[in-house]
Parts: structure tokens; C-alpha cells; sequence
């Protein structure tokens, strides 16, 4: 018993000193470092994905090659809703400072419709494919594209999923210490997505059209 | 950090610092949001066109200027909206970006230089063998 009350007391210590170089926040910056982690280790996943990408981006099997399949209209498109989602978020985080209940809605719920219109474009884009017979199954480049820009998709869903639970969350209990630290996590979310999808519309479409 | 350092009580030290988190995350300068607005929207637009209009006539160079765009527009997201700097969380943040940054690196360019030079070194399988493995 007092073995583990010593243990905790330990553990205390520890995290101050961890924390002790940056000064200003108790455990809200642990949070922070933890979530950036995470977004580092997805990173990971993104760049796994794209090295497969990269390997079999022209191993189309006979099958449909990016000029024929690819709109780029509807890419840029796409990629002006979630580049503008990344800036009404960035909209958001000043009011959020300032404690503004009201606009910090405002702004994450326009982010989220503009997300949710990236994930439409998106959804249209890939059945207008699988009904081309341009489908996941048909070769190994498009295997990859689904499985890469899917899985880019995959975030983005779970990203407005938790905007719609922030934005409940603060008709509940307005802007709380907790609130802000997941508000942050989720910005450093989204903007990540956004550092995501560069990479997919340079290294996907823009360089798939050219070649 | 040395274990013979004293930890002052948490209490006491945050009291000394009157900004919680929220404001060393959330901020960025106004300014620097603004400018990486304007380089990312900027940064989208110009590869977009490039390819779009295919004004170079030249494939190549077209795709080294649209990587390296992409690439100054990771770093401007990065600093504008993530807010990576060296100082916040001690450094910590930067310290795993950077390690980060060199696993993305070796993984996607070590697979595709790999891959590539085994593809084009790689015999091609004379027809009797191709029988045979039937």
C-alpha cells in the first residue's frame, strides 16, 4: 500500500520535471506531446502507404492509367473544401483563446460542413470510379489509390465525427480547461489531415496526370 | 535533466506563469496565420495550374516544381498551422517531427529507388522457364 503510494509520488515527480522546461501547464502539455506522438505515428502509416503507392503507381495490369481515370476539376475541388476547412478551423482557435463560446461554434461547424463536402466529393469520386470498372480490384495501382486516399478518407470521416462531438460538447459546457486542450488536439488533427492531402493530390493526381 | 534538481511544487510553479496551455498552442502569431494562408492557397493554386494547363510542355520539370511546392507547403503548415517550433514542449515536438521526417523519408524514397532499380535489373524470364513453373 504505501509501496504504491511512494510509486505514484514518484510518478508525480517525474511528470513535473518532464514539464518543468516549459513552464506554464499542468498535464494539458503532456496531453499535447502525447497527441502529437500519435499524429507523428500516423505519419507512419500515411508513409507506408505511400511507398506502396509509389512502387505499383504504374503497374496498371491493362487496366485504366491516371489520365484516363483521374479529374482533376474535381481534385481541385476537393482540395480547395479541406485547404478551407484548415483555415476556418485556424478561424476558430483565436475566439476559443478568448473564451467566446458563440463564434468558436460558428467557425468549427463551417468547418466541419466544408469537410463534409470534401468527403462528398470524395465518395462521388470513388463510385463514379468502381462504376468505370476502375474499382480497387481491377489492378494494383488502383488497390493502392483506395487503399491510400481511403484511407486519407477514413481520418477525415472520423475527424467530423468528432467536430460533431465538440461542437455538442460546447453547447454543454462551454469552454472548460478540458474543452480547450481537445479542441487543440482536434485543430492539430485536422491540420494534419491537411498536411495529408498535399502530399495525396501532388504525389496521386497531379504527378499520376503527368506521367 | 538531472535527477538532483529539486522539483518545486507543481502548484506554486504554475501559479508563476500566468498563460495555461491554450495560449501557447492555440496562438501562433496573427501574422504568421495569415502569411501561411496566403503561401498555402498560393502553393495549391500554382501546381494545380501547372499541371492543369500544362504551360511548361515538359513533364519533368513540371513534376520537380510541383514536389518541391508540395514540399514548401508541408514545411508552411507545419510552422504556420501547427505551430512547430523549437521551443514548445521543451523541444520534444520538434525532436519527433524531425525523427519522423527521416522515417518518411527512408520509407517512400527507400521503397520506390528500391523497387524501380529492381524492377528495370531484374532478368527477364525467358518463356521455357515460365513454362516450366507452371
Amino acid at each position: 500500500m504505501s509501496d504504491h503510494a511512494q510509486d505514484t509520488a514518484e510518478k508525480a515527480v517525474t511528470w513535473h520535471l518532464a514539464e518543468e522546461e516549459d513552464h506554464d501547464h499542468g498535464g494539458s502539455g503532456a496531453t499535447i506531446l502525447g497527441f502529437w506522438i500519435y499524429l507523428m505515428s500516423d505519419a507512419l502509416i500515411f508513409a507506408s502507404l505511400f511507398a506502396m503507392f509509389g512502387v505499383v503507381s504504374t503497374s496498371y495490369a491493362g487496366g485504366p492509367v491516371p489520365r484516363e481515370i483521374f479529374d482533376l476539376k474535381l481534385v481541385a475541388l476537393n482540395t480547395a473544401f479541406l485547404l478551407a476547412s484548415s483555415i476556418t478551423f485556424g478561424q476558430a482557435m483565436p475566439h476559443m483563446e478568448r473564451g467566446q463560446v458563440g463564434p468558436t461554434r460558428l467557425w468549427l461547424a463551417i468547418t466541419g460542413l466544408l469537410g463534409a463536402a470534401f468527403i462528398a466529393v470524395e465518395l462521388y469520386e470513388f463510385s463514379h470510379l468502381i462504376a468505370e470498372g476502375a474499382g480497387p480490384q481491377r489492378s494494383a495501382f488502383l488497390s493502392a489509390f483506395f487503399t491510400l486516399v481511403g484511407t486519407h478518407g477514413a481520418h477525415v470521416t472520423v475527424g467530423l465525427i468528432w467536430i460533431t462531438v465538440m461542437l455538442l460538447q460546447l453547447g454543454r459546457h462551454g469552454l472548460s480547461q478540458p474543452m480547450k486542450r481537445r479542441l487543440i488536439c482536434l485543430s492539430m488533427f485536422w491540420h494534419f489531415l491537411d498536411i495529408i492531402w498535399i502530399g495525396v493530390f501532388t504525389f496521386v493526381y497531379l504527378f499520376g496526370v503527368l506521367r | 535533466m538531472s535527477q538532483s534538481e529539486t522539483p518545486t511544487e507543481p502548484g506554486v510553479h504554475q501559479q508563476s506563469e500566468p498563460h495555461g496551455h491554450g495560449d501557447t498552442h492555440g496562438h501562433g502569431s496573427r501574422r504568421g496565420y495569415r502569411i501561411g494562408t496566403l503561401l498555402s492557397i498560393v502553393l495549391t493554386v500554382i501546381p494545380f495550374w501547372l499541371v492543369m494547363s500544362g504551360v511548361l510542355q515538359n513533364p519533368g520539370l513540371t513534376a520537380v516544381l510541383i514536389f518541391a511546392m508540395a514540399f514548401i507547403q508541408i514545411v508552411v503548415h507545419v510552422v504556420c498551422f501547427l505551430h512547430l517550433d523549437t521551443r514548445s514542449e521543451g523541444g520534444w515536438t520538434l525532436l519527433a517531427f524531425l525523427f519522423t521526417a527521416v522515417i518518411v523519408f527512408l520509407t517512400i524514397g527507400g521503397s520506390i529507388w528500391v523497387m524501380y532499380h529492381l524492377n528495370t535489373n531484374m532478368m527477364p524470364m525467358p518463356d521455357n522457364m515460365v513454362g516450366r513453373m507452371r
